[in-house]
C-alpha cells in the first residue's frame, strides 16, 4: 500500500465496494493527499450522503458520519456548530446534493456555512441501478426515462453561485491534481466552498450516456470536454474546470454570542 | 428537590426551554410550526446567553438531522415541532435510533391528520412517536401534563439520552404548551453525561453489561464511524450479514425494555383500594384527578394513575394495580387503552374524544359510573 493509504485509510473498511473503474477511488485519492497537505485527518471531520459518492469518507481513517439520504449538509450544520474549529468535509452526489437534498444546500450556501461540499457528479442515480438524476442531459434514456429524459438538468455550480456559496470549482476525475489543488484551497476558504467533480460511472452512466462501460474510454471523454484555460469560449459539451468563483468578502456563517454567553 | 433558582408564570413551551437549558443544551434547530414555535422563539433568544446556538433551518428534515451532527460533535441538543413536522422528522428519529444519538425531540400535539387542526390539542400522536419511523427500534416517550412537568420532563430527557444513547421524544400537546402557569426553575436531581471512554482501545459500539456502550465524540481523535446502515461494533457495515445484523437490531430494543424499571415511570393516588382506577396521560390527566376526587366524595371507589412515561410502556406498575376496572381517557379515538389492557389484563373501558377539547370532569365522571 502507498505510504499515504498506510497513513490515512481506515482499513477495517476495505476493500472499497467501488465498482471496478469508478471515479470514486480517485477522488478518495485526491482527498488524502489534500489532508495530508493540511496537517492530517484530526483537523477534519466528514459527512456523507447516500449513493456511491457517499461511501467515499468512510474509507478514511477519521470521525466521518454516513447520513440519511439527502441529509448531509444538516449533520455538517450542527457538526460545525458544535467543532468550529475543525475542517467539516461533506461527500455527496448529484442526486443527494441537488435532487432530495437540493433545499439544504442552497440554503446553506445561502448562510456561507463555513464548510467544503463536494459533489460527485456521474450524472445518474448509479447505486440504486441507473435512473434519471438532475444532472442528467436531456434525451438520454435511463431506467427510468425509457422513452429519453424530457427534463433539463442542473448547473450545480451555478445554483451554488446564486445562493451564495463564496468558493465554487468545478473539476474532474480525469485531471485529479487540479482536483487535489482546489479540495486543498475549498478547506482553506472561510465560507461555503463547493467543488463539483465529473466522474466517470463505467457500470451505470457509462453505458446509459456514452454508449461504454470502459474506464479508458470514459475518462478520455471527460478529459476532452474539460477546458482548464480560462480564455477559450467553451464548444457544446464542454465544461469549464477549475476554481469558477472565490469571494473571501463575504464572512462565513457565525452564531450570534451575547455578553453574558461569553463570560 | 433543590431550591428553585425562580418561580415563574410560564408555559408549557417555555418550561421545555428552562427544562433544556437546565440540562445543558447548547444546541437548538427548529422550524416554526403552531402550536411549537414559541419553544423556538424563547431558545433563540437564551441559548445565546448560556454559549449555546440557535439556528432556524429551512425545514424540520434539516432540524433534526443538525441535532444529530451537533450531538456527534459533543454537545447537547434539542428541536421541538408539531404534527406535519414531527411526521417529516420520523426518518431523522430513526436514524439517531440506528446510530445511538442521544437527542431530545418536543412534539407539541396537535390535531391531526394532515394540516389537522394546527390551533387545538391532541393526544393523536401516541403511536407515532413509539412507531413513526421505519424499522424496530425503541424510543423513549415522556408525557408532560402541566409546565412544571414540561420542565422537569425535558430535564428527564436530556438525562434519558445521555444515559441510553436514544432520541428521547417529549410529547406535550397544545394544552400543556400553551397554559402559563406556575413553574419552578430548579434541575430535578442529578444532570446525567454520557459516560466517557477510558484509558486503552475504543471500540465506539461495544455494549456495557447495560446493552449501552460508551461515548466518544468527534473531535476527539477517536476517529468513530457513524453509518446509518446496520453495523457492528466498530461501526462497519454488516447489513449482509445476516447474524450480525440482528444482533444490532435486538440490543437496540433491548437497552431499552431490558432497562424498563430505570425508564418507566407513573404518579398515582388512591390505588390502594380502588375498585376501578382511571389511567391518563399529558393534558387528559387534569381533568381526569378532579374525576377522581369528585367520585371519592361521592364515596366511589376510584383511584387514578397518570403515566409520565409512554414507552417503554410501564407495564409492571400497572399491573401490580389491584382495580376491578380501568377506564381511560384519550384527545385521539382511542389508543393507549389497548396498552393498558394488555399491560393488566382486566376490562378497560375507552373514553376517546375529537375534537380539540378536554374531556370535562362530569364527561369522565359519568363513564366511571358505567364501569362501577
Amino acid at each position: 500500500m502507498h505510504p499515504l493509504g498506510e497513513k490515512y485509510l481506515r482499513k477495517s473498511s476495505l476493500p472499497t465496494l467501488f465498482c471496478p473503474g469508478c471515479g470514486d477511488g480517485t477522488i478518495l485519492n485526491a482527498m488524502i493527499r489534500a489532508i495530508d497537505k493540511l496537517g492530517g485527518t484530526d483537523h477534519f471531520l466528514f459527512v456523507s450522503g447516500i449513493g456511491c459518492s457517499g461511501w467515499i469518507p468512510v474509507f478514511i481513517n477519521a470521525d466521518c458520519i454516513h447520513t440519511l439520504h439527502g441529509r448531509a449538509i444538516p449533520v455538517a450544520t450542527g457538526l460545525k456548530m458544535a467543532q468550529p474549529g475543525k475542517h467539516v468535509v461533506v461527500f455527496t452526489g448529484d442526486g443527494d446534493c441537488l435532487g432530495i437534498g437540493g433545499n439544504h444546500f442552497i440554503h446553506a450556501a445561502r448562510r456561507n456555512l463555513n464548510v467544503t461540499v463536494v459533489m460527485v457528479n456521474n450524472y445518474i442515480y448509479g447505486m440504486t441501478g441507473g435512473q434519471v438524476a438532475p444532472t442528467t442531459p436531456e434525451k438520454i434514456v435511463t431506467k427510468t426515462t425509457p422513452y429519453g429524459n424530457i427534463e433539463a438538468p442542473f448547473d450545480a455550480c451555478g445554483l451554488a453561485r446564486a445562493a451564495g456559496a463564496t468558493f465554487i470549482a468545478r473539476h474532474t476525475t480525469a485531471l485529479p491534481r487540479l482536483l487535489m489543488n482546489d479540495l486543498v484551497k475549498a478547506v482553506q476558504h472561510s465560507g461555503f466552498s463547493f467543488v463539483e467533480v465529473m466522474t466517470q460511472c463505467p457500470t451505470q452512466a457509462g453505458r446509459a450516456i456514452y454508449g461504454s462501460g470502459e474506464p479508458s474510454v470514459l475518462l478520455n471523454e471527460l478529459k476532452g470536454r474539460a477546458v482548464v484555460a480560462k480564455n477559450v469560449e467553451l464548444k457544446p459539451g464542454q465544461f469549464r474546470v477549475g476554481t469558477l468563483h472565490q469571494d473571501a468578502s463575504r464572512p462565513p456563517y457565525a452564531p450570534i454570542v451575547t455578553a453574558e454567553g461569553t463570560a | 428537590m433543590a431550591e428553585p433558582d425562580a418561580v415563574k408564570i410560564i408555559h408549557g413551551n417555555e418550561a421545555c426551554v428552562e427544562g433544556a437549558i437546565l440540562a445543558g443544551c447548547k444546541f437548538f434547530a427548529g422550524y416554526p410550526i403552531t402550536p411549537a414555535s414559541e419553544v423556538a422563539e424563547v431558545m433563540a433568544a437564551r441559548l445565546p446567553a448560556v454559549g449555546g446556538v440557535f439556528m432556524q433551518m429551512e425545514d424540520e428534515l434539516a432540524s433534526i438531522n443538525a441535532v444529530v451532527g451537533a450531538s456527534w460533535g459533543g454537545i447537547k441538543a434539542m428541536t421541538a415541532t408539531s404534527g406535519p413536522g414531527f411526521s417529516l422528522m420520523q426518518e431523522g428519529i430513526g436514524y439517531a435510533a440506528v446510530t445511538e444519538t442521544p437527542c431530545v425531540i418536543v412534539n407539541v400535539m396537535r390535531g391531526g391528520p394532515g394540516t389537522g387542526q394546527p390551533t387545538l390539542s391532541s393526544q393523536q400522536d401516541v403511536y407515532q412517536a413509539k412507531y413513526g419511523s421505519h424499522g424496530d427500534y425503541e424510543p423513549i416517550v415522556l408525557v408532560p401534563s402541566s409546565a412544571q412537568e414540561a420542565l422537569d420532563l425535558t430535564v428527564r430527557a436530556f438525562n434519558l439520552a445521555e444515559e441510553f444513547l436514544v432520541p428521547v421524544i417529549v410529547l406535550t400537546d397544545e394544552i400543556v404548551g400553551h397554559t402559563r402557569e406556575r413553574v419552578a426553575i430548579r434541575a430535578p436531581g442529578e444532570i446525567k453525561q454520557r459516560r466517557k471512554p477510558g484509558q486503552g482501545e475504543y471500540i465506539p459500539f461495544r455494549p456495557m453489561p447495560d446493552h449501552v456502550p460508551l461515548r466518544g465524540n468527534f473531535g476527539e481523535g477517536y476517529h468513530i464511524l457513524v453509518d446509518g446502515q446496520l453495523h457492528d461494533e466498530y461501526g462497519n457495515r454488516v447489513g449482509h450479514i445476516p447474524e450480525k445484523s440482528a444482533q444490532h437490531v435486538q440490543r437496540l430494543c433491548d437497552k431499552i425494555n431490558q432497562n424498563r424499571d430505570r425508564i418507566a415511570d407513573v404518579e398515582t393516588r388512591n390505588i390502594e383500594d380502588a375498585e376501578v382506577v382511571i389511567v391518563s396521560y399529558g393534558s387528559s390527566s387534569r381533568p381526569a384527578l378532579r374525576a377522581m376526587k369528585e367520585a371519592r366524595a361521592q364515596n366511589l371507589k376510584v383511584g387514578w394513575v397518570k403515566l409520565k412515561t409512554l414507552f417503554p410502556f410501564p407495564d409492571e406498575q400497572l399491573s401490580a394495580i389491584p382495580a376491578r376496572a380501568f377506564l381511560v381517557p384519550e384527545m385521539n379515538v382511542g389508543k393507549i387503552v389497548r396498552e393498558v389492557k394488555r399491560a393488566t389484563g382486566k376490562p378497560c373501558l375507552s373514553l376517546p374524544k375529537l375534537g380539540g377539547e378536554l374531556h370535562t370532569p362530569a364527561e369522565i365522571l359519568t363513564a366511571l359510573k358505567e364501569v362501577m
